[in-house]
Parts: C-alpha cells; structure tokens; sequence
C-alpha cells in the first residue's frame, strides 16, 4: 500500500498537535512547580480529569482539534478508558461498564508491562550523575 | 559524668576519638573534600550486585580500616554503635556481623554519626575501654527505600539534597592524647509541621537551633568559645534558615558556623541542589576531615549538632536532633 | 521577626526562604519536548492511518510505539535525563506512564523476578490504573443510568 507522505506530515494537524500537547504538558509543570504533588499524583490528577471530561464529552473535541496532540498526554490515557466503558455499555449494558474501559486501553497496559519486563531483564539502573 | 543544666552530659574523664576512618563513593570522590578520605570508590556497586550489599561492603571496610589504623585487634574492643538509613538498619547489621563485637543498632536518620559517639562517649565514662561507632548511607539504597526509582525521570527540586555514599566509623578510648568528647547534649525531637520531604534542611533546622540554645545555655558559654560549629546536613536552606534563627535569639554564628552537607560537595560543578545528606555525610566528613583538622590542631574546640529527619516512606514527619561536643585541650 | 513563632510562620518563612524552581525555563522544555513527543505519536498515527488502520487502532499503535521507546530509553539510563530536563514534557506523554512502570521493574530486579519486578512494578504507576480504571467505571454506569446522549453536556 503507498503511503501519502504529504498526509502524513500534513502541517496544520501537527502544528495543531504539537500547541495542544505543549500546553497540557505546561499545565503539568506548573503543578510540579508551584505544589508539592508527587508525580504519581499528577498522573492521577491527568488521568481522572481525562476521564472524567471525556465522559462529559468535552475532551472528545479536544480529541477531534488536535488528534494526538490530546490522546498521547494522560489525559488521553483516562479520556479512552471512559470512551471504551460508554462504547461497552452501548454494545453490553452494565458488564461494559466494566470491560469497555481496560479493553479501549489494553494495547498501552500490556505494552507497559511486557516491555518493562523486557527493559528490566536486560538492563540494569545507574546511578544519576547529575 | 554529671549532668550540668537541662540536657548536657559533662565528662570527667573526657574519653579520646582514637582514630576515625571514612570511605565515600564517586561523587563524593569529585567533591572538594576528596583527598581527606582514607579511599574513594569508582562506582556505586563495589563489586556487588546490589546496592544493599555494596552499602554494607563500604561500612565493613571502613570499620576495618579504621581498625587498622588504631593498631589495635578488634578483640580489644568493648562494644560498637552503628546504624544506617535502611530498613532496621541493615546495612550495618550485615556489614558488621563478622567481626564478633558486642552490637548496639542505632537509628538516629541522618544524625546516627553523632548519636553512637554520644552513646559510646557514655559506655567509654562507664565500663568500656575502647568503644567503635560507625555509619554509612548510600545515594542509590537510600533513593529506592525514601523516593523514586533511579531510572524514573523527574526533576530534583532546588530544595532536595543528596544522599551521601560513604562510611565514617571512629574508634573512642579511655586513654589517650584527645582529640576529646567533653559535653554532650542530646536534643530533643522538634517539630515545626514541615512536610515537604524534598527540603529536610528547614524540617531539621529549627531542632538544630534548640539543641545549640540549649547547649550554650547548660555550659554557660558563647558561640564564639568555639572555634567552629557545624551541623549535620542541614544543606545550603538549612544553614542560612538556622542563622537567622539563632539571630532572632540572639545569637551570631554567622562567622563560625558551617554545614557538612555544604562542605563534601561542589554546589556548583556538581548540581546537588542544597548540599549532601544522609548518615554518612557527617559520618565521613567528621571521620575524614574535621578529625584531621582536630588531630593537627587546627581546629581546637568544636561543637557538631547532627540532625535527623525522623522519617519513613509512609510518614514523611521529622525531626529530632542530637548534638554533640567536642573539644580539643 | 523570630521565625519559630509557631508552625504557621515557620512555613510562611521557610516557604520565603526556599528558592524557587526556574519555572519559566521548565515551562518552555516542558512546551517543547512535550509537543516534540506527540507530534512524533501524530506522524506515527497518520502513517497508521495511511496504512488502512481505523483511529482506536491507530492511537493502540502509537501508544505501544513510544511506549516501547521509553522502555528502550530507561533501559538505556537516558531517560532519566531526558526526565530531569523536560519535567512534565516527559511525564504527562504516555512517555511518562511508561517510564513509571520500567523504572520500578529495573529497580527492584535485585528483589527477585516474582516479587522484585512482577511485585513493584506497578509501585507508581498502580494508582494511575486504579483511578483511571474506577472513573471509567463509574463513567460507564453513569451513562447507563442516565441511558441517553444528554449525558453528552456539551
């Protein structure tokens, strides 16, 4: 199959792209600069607010501006466990509730943990030397 | 022994810091307090596989050396204190269990250093002859355990300090030409409400000040009898938070007063935000420096206040503070 | 003024006294390496897309690609750096999720394959599941019970 490289690196979509996630990301460090939160707990900040917005429908149009630009950041993570647990409950009624959500997220999850235990059995942590 | 005051304990016959021996790792190694140390590591695993172990080699080698170098046999000695940041100090326990010596396990954070001379100080003015104290810490065990893993990528913030890799371990006696531990004050557990595990030198600092009011209080004397004073690792916050403390007291220490956590690293070379932490950073820069200092008479009199953040990965609380004194006739 | 007043202007005095993070300077890596990393997820997508996949398809993809990245990175001791410079433009990213579960499983490896790395793996990175996966639950029952796009606010 041939690729259209033109759609590919389409300028609008990534200059879109890379403004929106810029700024999500700059929200986040100012939540690192400005308080004392953890970045477990800031993870867990974006991915329920995601989550949430995405189950009010809100983020979906920040999804549909800005492509990866709002799905790659966590929020993205939480806005497609919601989308995956409405899709299920559409298709299943309550049980989808439960399966949509870790379904629509399944790829990123088990990546995660199988590449991590790749990373660890092959590699070693050092120290920082700064 | 007899207490004079509120807290201080005054020695009669003030036992001698015999010898002291420290071994640090290789940011240490970079530091400008390099060429005091009895060795520098090149790496943080020494051999080992993990960084457990390698904390607990560091500690045995610097008891070891400091053995040595006292020309004595470990027979000889009567008891030690040591202890580490690690869970039920670990490090010490397993780094320690060959040489067949009484063991007492400390746990004072990172004021260990100060609180096992003051415990031995005591047992030396009692029964023992010869009493060994010892500490190490390590950067990498001591991340895992309090922080984050080393391989996850966030920013260190300006007010965090870093953990020292080393051991200092000192040997005290009854006899001997001194150096001499003459008054000891143990502090008392302090707490201002400060949070923030990433800036443990202002959780610490207002316990330092406590233990220095009441010390110079008990023995009636200035900061200026001293002719250095030095805290723990209270880092570069904690060093001007406790000046203007004690200036608010009435006190100006301003001239005579300085940090191991500032002296063993380079703030600027080697981006160690507030300056060093952990047991061994007094642990090794007493051992290796300030004991020479004392021994060649540049320093004659001078008083070290370690303070400990009395904390774990569940309860990030604080601080108490145990200082000690130390003077050279 | 005496600092040790009480715990109250302690913190207001030790907050004074501590130095602030340059946080314009961290803003502006954030904004960039942040932005570099998705436009690089949208490039991979928009391949994906080109290719035939539909957009859930296409966004699994570009997940397990950088997610696959930074497992290599962090193996490599690099990520941390990267880390330490873009703060939050590596962190918010998928990128950043993937660095929380690699770092604990390479950390704790000295602990056993079992409850080293299967054990801790998830030691930062858990709550993020957990909340993310409960939100998504109660979104879903939410949805059910009120059973209509009017759910939809906007």
């Amino acid at each position: 199959m041939d690729i259209d490289w033109s759609n590919v690196f389409e300028w609008t979509t990534l200059l879109k792209c890379f403004v929106t996630s810029g700024l999500i990301c700059v929200i986040g460090q100012i939540l690192i600069d400005k308080t004392k939160l953890t970045p477990a707990k800031i993870l867990v900040i974006f991915v329920t607010t995601g989550a949430i917005l995405g189950g009010l429908g809100i983020y979906q149009y920040l999804v549909d501006f800005a492509g990866s630009g709002a799905t790659v950041p966590l929020t993205g993570f939480g806005y497609n466990l919601a989308k995956g647990a409405i899709e299920g409950v559409q298709q299943y009624g309550l049980v989808g509730a439960f399966t949509g959500g870790v379904k629509a997220a399944a790829g990123g999850i088990a990546a995660a943990v199988f590449f991590g235990y790749l990373a660890a059995l092959i590699s070693k942590p050092k120290m920082k030397k700064q | 022994m007899e207490k004079i005051g509120e807290q201080t304990i005054k020695f009669n016959t003030p036992p001698t810091i015999l010898e002291c021996a420290a071994i640090v790792g290789p940011k240490e190694a970079q530091g400008p307090l390099a060429k005091y140390f009895d060795q520098t590591l090149d790496d943080e695993f020494w051999g080992e596989k993990t960084w457990e172990k390698a904390e607990s080699k560091i500690i045995k080698e610097t008891v070891s050396t400091v053995i040595s170098k006292a020309g004595i046999s470990s027979k000889e000695i009567d008891c030690m204190f040591a202890g580490d940041l690690l869970n039920q100090c670990i490090s010490s326990c397993f780094g320690l269990r060959q040489l067949n010596i009484p063991f007492f396990g400390v746990f004072g954070a990172c004021s260990t250093f100060v609180e096992s001379l003051m415990l031995g100080s005591i047992c030396v003015e009692g029964f023992a002859n010869k009493v060994l104290c010892a500490t190490s810490s390590h950067f990498c065990s001591a991340e895992k355990q309090f922080r984050f893993p080393l391989e996850l990528g966030n920013q260190r913030p300006p007010s965090s300090q870093w953990t020292v890799t080393g051991s200092g371990a000192a040997i005290l006696s009854k006899s001997g030409k001194g150096p001499y531990v003459t008054n000891i004050t143990p502090g008392k557990i302090v707490d201002m409400g400060i949070k923030d595990a990433n800036n443990m030198g202002a959780a610490m600092a207002p316990a330092f000040a406590d233990t220095l009011i009441s010390h110079l209080v008990d023995t009636g004397r200035n900061p200026s009898y001293y002719d250095a004073i030095f805290s723990g690792d209270l880092g570069y916050i904690g060093k001007e938070i406790v000046i203007d403390i004690l200036k608010s007291k009435g006190y100006n220490i301003k001239s005579n007063y300085n940090d191991c956590g500032v002296l063993i690293f380079d703030k600027t070379s080697q981006d160690t935000h507030s300056g060093g932490s952990g047991c061994a950073c007094c642990g090794t820069v007493f051992s290796g420096y300030l004991f020479k200092q004392l021994r060649e008479k540049k320093l004659k009199k001078i008083l070290l206040i370690a303070t400990g953040a009395l904390t774990n990965s569940t309860t990030t609380q604080q601080g108490e503070t145990i200082p000690r004194n130390c003077t050279r006739n | 003024m005496d600092p040790l007043e009480s715990k109250e202007t302690y913190k207001q005095y030790v907050d004074k006294k501590s130095p602030n993070s340059p946080i314009l300077k961290n803003c502006f890596n954030a904004f960039w390496v942040g932005g570099l990393i998705c436009s690089i997820g949208q490039i991979i997508f928009n391949i994906c897309k080109e290719r035939g996949f539909d957009t859930q398809m296409s966004g699994t993809i570009v997940s397990i690609i950088l997610i696959g990245i930074v497992a290599f990175l962090t193996g490599l001791n690099l990520f941390n750096k990267i880390g330490k410079f873009a703060g939050a433009g590596s962190l918010i990213p998928i990128t950043g999720f993937a660095n929380s579960i690699v770092s604990p499983a390479m950390e704790y490896k000295s602990e056993g394959h079992v409850m080293g790395i299967g054990g801790k793996m998830f030691t930062v990175a858990g709550p993020v599941l957990v909340f993310g996966i409960s939100t998504s639950i109660v979104v879903g029952i939410l949805y059910l019970i009120f059973n209509a796009q009017s759910i939809t606010l906007v």
